[in-house]
Formats: structure tokens, sequence, C-alpha cells
């Protein structure tokens, strides 16, 4: 009776195996759709391939990727993927996409496990323009993103401070994350793409955290 | 007409939801809205009809003493398979299901239709009761996710009825689940006793 | 230390595994109706799960991942937890004859609650290290024998209320259940660092 049930699960494992290698490759290609459509969606117009071209920052254990945006050639800005854990049921991961000079031109909710109808609201709550709710269009350089009861200048979501508190974070995170990625091209420092392994780590010695350049394997993060 | 009656018997003398009561954790679990609702009812559907169809199948080969092991690992390959396909080809929907995809490993509906129906009849009865208890149980589910959502958000199926103004949130929070589906069997039961 | 309190007031009692995720409901509508019931079943829950999550932990880290089988999950750990169960059994019936009689019935229940494999999932999706992965699994252990002892307590006294007739028995049951998560609601927000 032990061989029987040997067999099974034997045989089973094989089918498994098989259905598992066949939809491995559909799998990789839907979270790299999705990665892909999120970017298009919230970075201004670029030509070339921020995906090849992204950068991973690991800052307080956290991992940011920015993903340049180029017209020609010349920078007009970028795609940002930050994460927080700070969420009401755990982590949530953002992709914000910002202009040039770092304006929030729009943004998209990757994963998250916040309440349906109250923290869920984000996906569309910080993009209503309604009080001082959106979040488009404006520069953290020059706007402080934190909830109004923090002393900040946005309208959290009613009922959910958590999980606004927490969003407003990653996306603060993004455009830290973006600027220092930006100062880093000008002066010249930026890391350098390994064709072969695609993955070359530097530690930047201006703000001493780790720049993980990658070729384009990163899936979305769930 | 006999056959018939096996998919009629499913959706509604047997309903596992309503009469029969199984498969408690996923139904107050994924119906915070009608389309959730739906979605896990069809996956679940989906292995209820192959593993019905399989163990009827080799029923004859396995020997009593591990009988239930060896449904138990047929119906986690489909599960997987489930899994696999649905990462594949609806990630999103995957997402919003999350946990409860794998634990339909765990739902009584599947192991207790196995040991009920399909140990005991030919493969193509067993697929014709896999549809019926797996349509009754979408139809269920679906139901409750359209209340949900209807008394919590105003909409069902994402067309708005009225206002979101004047939904109870609570309804599409954890206390509605288990409120919503309170009511929903009381009033059938008021039904069978008229 | 801070973070071990944080998953152990999470687990009770803001995210209880029943009433606010909806793992184990079979157990909770089924052995709820006697307060010494609830207790032992409780009991049988927090052994199993605690056995169960550090199996699992173990075998996801060293033999599923790195041979990539992670499609194997399901499978592996649903059958690490029926043969453990199993095993519980004989070796409770052999070591101790006392503990066999009082958890003895609920042993075989337990196979099929979707919380123990929920909770081993949960860990790993979590990622979790195997003491994070303990102190979570004891938690939610805990929580659901809370769950489960106040809502005995309550459905205890509910057999002397006159219950309309359509309402009798799950019905009314659930609708408890739905008032005592309105309560447990009250947790939310509550958080430790």
């Amino acid at each position: 009776m032990i061989v029987v049930l040997t067999l099974i699960t034997a045989l089973v494992g094989a089918i498994l195996g098989s259905v598992y290698q066949l939809t491995a490759e559909p799998i990789a290609l839907a979270n790299a759709k999705a990665q892909e459509e999120a970017i298009r969606e919230v970075a201004p117009q670029f030509d070339n391939n921020p995906i090849a071209e992204s950068d991973t920052i690991i800052s307080n254990g956290l991992e940011i990727v920015v993903y340049p945006a180029k017209l020609g050639g010349v920078a007009t800005g970028a795609a940002v993927k930050a994460p927080t854990k700070s969420g009401f049921n755990g982590e949530i991961v953002v992709m914000v996409g910002f202009e040039k000079d770092g304006t929030i031109r729009e943004y998209r909710v990757l994963s998250h496990g916040e309440t349906p109808g109250l923290g869920a609201k984000m996906e569309q709550w910080f993009r209503t323009d309604k009080n001082r709710q959106s979040i488009l269009g404006k520069n953290p350089a020059n706007t402080d993103m934190s909830v109004t009861k923090d002393g900040g200048e946005i309208d959290a979501i009613t009922a959910s401070t958590i999980t606004s508190r927490a969003f407003l974070q990653a996306i603060k995170t993004a455009y830290a994350a973006y600027m220092q990625e930006s100062v880093d091209a000008v002066s010249g420092s930026s890391t350098q793409t390994d064709a072969i392994s695609g993955s070359t780590t530097q530690t930047d010695a201006v703000s001493g955290s780790t720049i993980n350049n990658n070729n384009g394997e990163e899936v979305t993060n769930e | 007409m006999n056959k018939l009656k096996i998919i009629l018997n499913g959706i509604i003398t047997e309903n596992p939801t309503f009469v029969l009561l199984l498969g408690m954790c996923p139904t107050l679990g994924t119906t915070s809205s009608a389309i959730n609702g739906m979605s896990m009812g069809l996956a679940t559907m989906f292995v209820l009809m192959c593993s019905n169809v399989v163990i009827s199948a080799v029923k004859d080969v396995i020997p009593d003493k591990v009988r239930i092991p060896s449904f138990v690992v047929i119906i986690a390959a489909f599960v997987t398979v489930l899994q696999l396909c649905m990462q594949a080809y609806l990630p999103e929907l995957y997402k919003s299901l999350g946990l409860f995809i794998p634990l339909i490993v765990v739902n009584c509906i599947i192991l207790g239709r196995a040991e009920a129906f399909a140990a005991k009849h030919n493969p193509f009865d067993s697929l014709l009761d896999g549809i019926g208890i797996g349509l009754g149980f979408t139809l269920a589910l679906t139901l409750l996710g359209g209340v949900r959502e209807l008394l919590g958000t105003g909409k069902i199926f994402n067309l708005t009825i009225f206002p979101e103004e004047y939904g109870a949130l609570a309804f599409v929070l954890a206390p509605g689940a288990f409120i919503a589906l309170g009511l929903l069997i009381a009033f059938v039961n008021k039904l069978k006793t008229k | 230390m801070l973070t071990y309190i944080s998953i152990f007031i999470t687990a009770v009692f803001v995210n209880n595994i029943i009433l606010s995720q909806f793992l184990g409901i079979c157990p909770f509508l089924g052995v709820s109706k006697k307060i010494d019931s609830a207790l032992g079943m409780g009991a049988a829950v927090t052994f199993v799960m605690l056995l169960s999550t550090i199996v699992t932990y173990l075998l996801q880290e060293y033999l599923l991942e790195p041979f990539q089988l992670g499609y194997m999950q399901t499978i592996v750990f649903i059958l690490v937890i029926a043969a453990l169960v199993q095993m519980l059994e004989i070796v409770l019936k052999k070591v101790s004859p006392a503990l066999y009689q009082a958890l003895g019935v609920f042993l075989p229940l337990i196979t099929t609650n979707c919380a123990i494999l929920g909770v081993a999932i949960l860990v790993i999706q979590k990622d979790f290290s195997l003491v994070e992965s303990v102190v979570y699994a004891v938690s939610t252990a805990i929580g659901f024998t809370l769950a489960l002892t106040i809502f005995a307590g309550i459905r205890e006294q509910l057999t002397l209320s006159e219950v309309p007739k359509a309402m009798r028995g799950i019905p009314i049951a659930l609708i408890t259940a739905g008032l005592l998560a309105l309560a447990f609601m009250g947790f939310s927000g509550i958080k430790i660092c």
C-alpha cells in the first residue's frame, strides 16, 4: 500500500514538473508585462528600455528600483518602484513616475494587503483632484508629503490614516531614490552595466548605499 | 433525465453552501465582491470536476488503506496546476484570491464529494456531480459576494446601484461576511420549511 | 524582541485567524457548543500548528527552495500535515493515554483544518525567520483558541434563548460570530513599533 501511494506521488510529481516547465515562461512573461505596463503608465514619454537600464538601490533594507526614462538619449524622468513595510496589513509596493525635476507625474499601487473599502482606496484617492487629496503634479522638494494630521500638506484617506502615512512614506522613499540616482548620473558616478553577468554591485561613496545594476530580470514584487 | 438530476441535485437539493454547509472558509473569505466570489467558485469547480473524474477512474486500483491520502495527493495536484495556470494567465485574479487558492486542497467539499460520490460512481456521472456541486457553490458565492458588495459599496459587478456613501462598509469587512451568510442561510431555511 | 511582541499582538487580536482571516471556520462552527471541547480543540490545534509549521518551514528552506521545487509546496505541506497528525495520534496513544483521551477526538478533524495549512503557507509568504514563524504559529493558535472559547461561551448561553425557527443552528451562530468579529475590529489599528 505504501508502494501505491509512493507511485501516485511520484507520478503526480512528474506531471506537475512538466506543467511547471510549461507555465514557467508565461508566468515570467506575465510578471514582466505587468511591470512594463506600470512603467509605461507612470513614466514620462521614453524610447529607451527602462527595465534593461534599471538600478536597484538598497536602503534601510528596502529594495527600490529606479527605471530611467530617456527620449533620444536625453533623460526625461523616471519610474521608481518603492515598497514600505508600514502598511496596515503588511507591505505596500508603489510605482511612481517622476518628471525630470522630480514632480510626481502618476502612480500605481503594485501590491498591497489593505482593507477593501478603506485603505485600498489609495489606488484612486491620491489622484482625485478634491481638497488636498491629489499628489499628482506636486514636487516633494517644495511640498510636505505627509498627512495634514502630521502637519503635512496631503489629506489622508478617511478612516485610513495608517495606510495614508505608509503610502506617502513610499512616495518619499521613491523620491529620495530618484534624486540620488539623478545626482549620480550628473556627477558621472553611476554604475556600469555588465552585459554578461548583468549584475555588478558597487558601493556608492556619496550615500553609502549599494547600487545593483540588473539586466531586466527583475520581476514584480508580490 | 437521470443525468440532469445529478446536476440539479448539486445546485439545489445538496447545495454545498446553503444545505450541506461545507467549505465555509473560502465562502466567507473571498466574497468581498460578486466577481471575486464567482472566480473562487469557478476555481473550486475546476478542481472538483478534475478530481472527481480522476478519482472515480482510479478508484479500483487504490487500496482501501491509503484511499484518503491518495485522494488528497490527486486533489493537491490539480490545485497546483490551477495555481500555476492562474499565475501565468490571470495574475490579477490570482493576487486578489491569494491564499485561498492553495487552500482549495483542504476544502471539505472536494474531499467530501470524492468520498461520497466519485468513489462509488463512474467517471461520467462523477463529472456531472462535479459540475452540479461546482455550480451550486459558484452560485452561492456569487450571491453572497453580490449581497455584500451591494450593501457595502452600492455596486454589483462594479455597476453602481446607489451612491457609495449610503453603503454600510461593515458588509465588505469581516463581520459583514458572517452576518450576511447567516441571514442568507436563515432565508433558505425559511423557504425550505414552506 | 519588539518584533515578536508585535507579531503576537497582531496574530492574536488584530488579524485574528478566524474573525478576520476566515481560516479554520469549520471547527469554529463545529466544535464550539461547549467551552470544554473548545479548549480541547484549541490545545490540539496549538500542538499541531507549532509542529507542522516548524517541519514545513524546514522542508521549504532546505528541500523545496534549493532544488527549485516550489511548485510542489501544496502537495508536500498537506502530506506532511496529514502524516504528522497520524503520528501524533499513535505517539500520544502510547506515551500519554490521558492526553490522548483529552485531545484524541479532535486530531482527525485537524488535517482538514485550513488554518494549519494556511499558517504553514503564510509564514513562507511573509518571509519570516524560523523563530518568527514559531512565534507566529503559537500566537495564531492562541488567537484561534481565544476566539473559539469566547464563541463557545456565547453559544452555551444561546441555547437558553428563544431563537426564530429559521435562524436556529448555523444561521444564529454565524450572526453571533459576525458580532464577535465586529468587537475584534476594535483592535484594528493597534500597532507596536
